[in-house]
């Protein structure tokens, strides 16, 4: 268990005689024990069934936490990805004719099988991609079991969903997503996907198969009809099959911009739909009249949330220069006070980075804001002897040519800069290729709705942060993407209208 | 004794004024029967690059005119061209032969001015269509809105060089995008006297640039210039895994139209479909309380 590195005294010297009960007491651990019931070794999922990738190979998926092999995952091959797109396509004419009502169905009873099974999911989800278990059974599970919820009763109304256009499926979509939000993810593709009758292939992360090839056993227990949703684990390679495959109708794909630009130069010419959900650099705007305590708080849950390994992450803190002396010592003393450590202990803030190559990614970029003059904080907290962990960490002095105000870092590191004016905050929030996200924090709301209209963002939080729903488009500009995920938007994406 | 009648120089329209390329090339149109009729600039890149920064110029002016007065500044350019019918089927005609071939040129301008008025209608609905309040598990006001993606590059048919032409341009500025487009090379007299059409319709300068001149010169520049968000383009396989290639050094969105594969004399070649293509959607969360 991780312990203050510092002793009550130390930590208190100096500053304002602020009340603070953590300094106090130290924590017991508290951690999660629910049985994530795993497996040593998990196969693929193709037609309904378990089975073992043709090249007989596998690899293992490591708990970011302690560095340790968590359970041996099957590594597809193409022969693999072939025989899965051959599945999806056989179960699509079936699939896509079943009355909506009876897709509906099929939807609603694997959100209910989530939602039965949601802890042991969201333990195994925190072993396997090391966000605190608090995150994954308050946020990840809940929500991707209302992402299922919400499209299921969209399933028989297809023909609400574009105004004037008959709304056909697709066929079959390829969806490949990220180590994020693991099943999150899994859900916001099948969930849409599914509703409006395409059948699936997917590859989930390689560092964070787990949940994925578990939630095959509630498609099984849901009795979906073999072959609509097909599974191939795997990295990059497996993932660049799935993209081109003759079959796929459509593809899918969150991740990096990087890979993004990759997939479309793959499928250049070939006419096949895409939609991209790509990196971002989010801009967080604080005016002086924010209210500055809730939005100190927002700061830290749009960085720091699942370690900042979140492609709309608040990583810009853009603060209103008169208020900035107010604001940064209020944010410091907030990072003093988050908890590092075992992700699976109740009290946990941040966790473990998902992965060795992330973890140096990270503490490249931040060597890289210390070299280029910015002026880096981190609390000194204790970091567990073992598995992947950084301190949260805090740039100030950033200007807007340095690397960690420009590249996205995906970490638990915010960069921040000050403006003066309303337009200088647009200019600078505006000023990159990315244009997923964006917060503003004031008490004006004519201020909110000029800033919501000329940030280039597809997603703007007035007075809040990260905030998530299935009913709610999501989605970027600019070189953050394009398509949306979420509500009636979302489901126009898969279908072909007319 | 006849009087001798002055040829007209044909200019394009970038900006709100009428020019020749930079380069001073132009090519001949020829005439169906082989005669060459008129010398067409034969734009560059550099008048690409010129004409993508005076989109972008006119871009955020264009946005914020309302719906409704980009609605009747839509309708203004049918006025216009059907007070213009004759003079447009003649530049339709310079490639087309025959009375058959002139009766489908005065059917083209008809359809092209029956499309103008229907974008023209749905300036002020569509959003009430694409947009969306969300009803979210929470305690917040949640709506979903469009905007236009910004500067719009476009690549027109081949054929249809009036009506497919139009058929591009017209659902990109409804929603306030500003375009960049280049013409059929087959016979690019009809987007001549369309920029004369539009100079005089009320289009503020820089929304609608029209350039003259070769895809396999200009493509490769459409492809990949960065301030273009978004590509509409009816063009062959070649030209199509060029823009795809390009497209993705900026996350450009694209969308082709193999040629030939469009008929833009159909209803289908219309509506909020074409719309939405080129709009981005804007989701705000804005909290409820006190």
């Amino acid at each position: 268990m991780t312990r203050p590195a510092e002793t009550p005294r130390a930590r208190t010297r100096g500053s304002a005689a602020a009340l603070v009960f953590g300094d106090l007491w130290e924590y017991d651990p508290a951690p999660e024990t629910a049985d994530p019931r795993l497996q040593e070794q998990y196969e693929l999922f193709i037609n309904g069934r378990f089975i073992a990738p043709r090249g007989g190979r596998y690899f293992d998926s490591i708990n970011p936490a302690t560095g340790r092999r968590l359970a041996r995952i099957a590594l597809a091959g193409k022969p693999d990805v072939d025989a899965a797109y051959r599945a999806a396509a056989r179960a699509f004419p079936a699939w896509s004719r079943l009355p909506g009502r009876d897709r509906a169905k099929y939807l609603f009873r694997i959100a209910r099988l989530l939602q039965d099974r949601a802890r042991e999911f969201a333990v195994a989800e925190t072993m396997d991609g090391g966000k605190p278990i608090r995150e994954s059974r308050d946020f990840d599970l809940p929500m991707a079991a209302a992402h299922f919820f919400y499209h299921a009763g969209w399933a028989d109304k297809l023909e609400y969903i574009v105004p004037g256009g008959r709304a056909r499926p697709l066929g079959v979509v390829g969806q490949v997503i990220p180590w994020n939000f693991p099943l999150l993810m899994l859900a916001w593709k099948l969930a849409p996907a599914l509703a409006m009758g395409n059948c699936v292939v997917l590859k989930p992360a390689e560092t964070t198969s787990v949940t994925c090839l578990k939630f095959a056993e509630i498609l099984r227990d849901a009795g979906l009809p073999p072959g609509v949703v097909n599974f191939v684990t795997g990295a990059g390679g497996v993932g660049a099959a799935v993209i081109a495959h003759p079959l796929a109708a459509k593809v899918a794909f969150t991740g990096s911009t990087e890979v993004g630009k990759a997939i479309m130069r793959q499928l250049a010419g070939t006419g096949k739909r895409m939609t991209l959900e790509l990196g971002g650099k989010a801009a967080n705007i604080i005016f002086d009249d924010a209210p500055l305590d809730q939005a100190v708080e927002g700061i830290v849950n749009g960085i720091f949330f699942n370690q900042g390994h979140v492609c709309c992450a608040g990583s810009r803190l853009l603060v209103q220069e008169s208020v900035a002396e107010r604001v940064i010592p209020r944010l410091k003393f907030r990072l003093r006070h988050l908890r590092v450590g075992d992700p699976l202990d109740k009290n946990t803030d941040i966790g473990a980075i998902n992965s060795k190559a992330q973890l140096a990614r990270i503490r490249g970029l931040v060597a890289a804001g210390v070299r280029e003059g910015a002026d880096c904080y981190q609390p000194a907290c204790r970091l567990p002897d073992q598995g992947y962990f950084i301190r949260p960490t805090l740039f100030t002095g950033v200007t807007q040519s340095h690397r960690i105000a420009r590249e996205e870092i995906f970490g638990p590191v915010l960069s921040v800069l000050t403006f003066r004016t309303v337009e200088e905050a647009v200019e600078k929030a505006n000023n990159t290729p990315y244009g997923l996200s964006a917060g503003v924090w004031t008490d004006k709301g004519s201020r909110i709705l000029k800033l919501s209209t000329e940030l280039k963002a597809g997603v703007v939080w007035a007075n809040t942060y990260n905030k998530f729903d299935p009913a709610s488009p999501f989605g970027g500009y600019k070189e953050s993407g394009f398509g949306r995920e979420g509500g009636r938007q979302g489901l126009q994406d898969y279908l072909q209208i007319g | 004794m006849p009087r001798l009648p002055i040829i007209k120089t044909p200019k394009v329209l970038v900006g709100g004024a009428f020019i020749r390329s930079e380069s001073g090339r132009v090519f001949p149109l020829r005439s169906g029967a082989g005669a060459a009729v008129a010398n067409i600039p034969q734009c560059t890149r550099k008048d690409l690059r010129n004409a993508v920064e005076l989109a972008a110029k006119a871009g955020p002016g264009w946005a914020r005119r309302t719906p409704y007065n980009r609605g009747q500044i839509l309708y203004r350019i049918g006025e216009m061209l059907e007070s213009r019918v004759a003079e447009m089927t003649d530049a339709l005609c310079w490639t087309r032969r025959g009375s058959a071939g002139r009766a489908a040129a005065a059917q083209e301008v008809s359809q092209t001015i029956d499309r103008l008025v229907h974008y023209a209608g749905w300036a002020d609905k569509y959003e009430q269509l694409l947009g969306s309040v969300n009803p979210v598990a929470g305690p917040f006001f949640n709506f979903t809105v469009t905007e236009p993606m910004g500067v719009v590059g476009l690549i027109a048919p081949a054929e249809a060089q009036l009506l497919g032409l139009v058929s591009l341009i017209a659902p990109a500025v409804v929603s306030g995008n500003t375009v960049v487009a280049l013409a059929s090379e087959q016979n690019p007299y009809p987007a001549i006297v369309l920029g004369e059409l539009l100079a005089t319709s009320d289009v503020p300068g820089g929304v609608v640039n029209l350039l003259t001149g070769f895809q396999r010169e200009l493509v490769p520049s459409f492809a990949t210039h960065a301030h273009l968000r978004a590509i509409t383009a009816v063009v062959g396989p070649d030209h199509a895994r060029t823009l795809g290639l390009g497209a993705a050094e900026s996350v450009k969105r694209l969308k082709v139209l193999p040629a030939g594969d469009v008929d833009f004399g159909d209803n289908a070649a219309q509506g909020l479909s074409w719309i939405r293509a080129l709009v981005e959607c804007k989701t705000t969360w804005h909290p409820i309380g006190a």
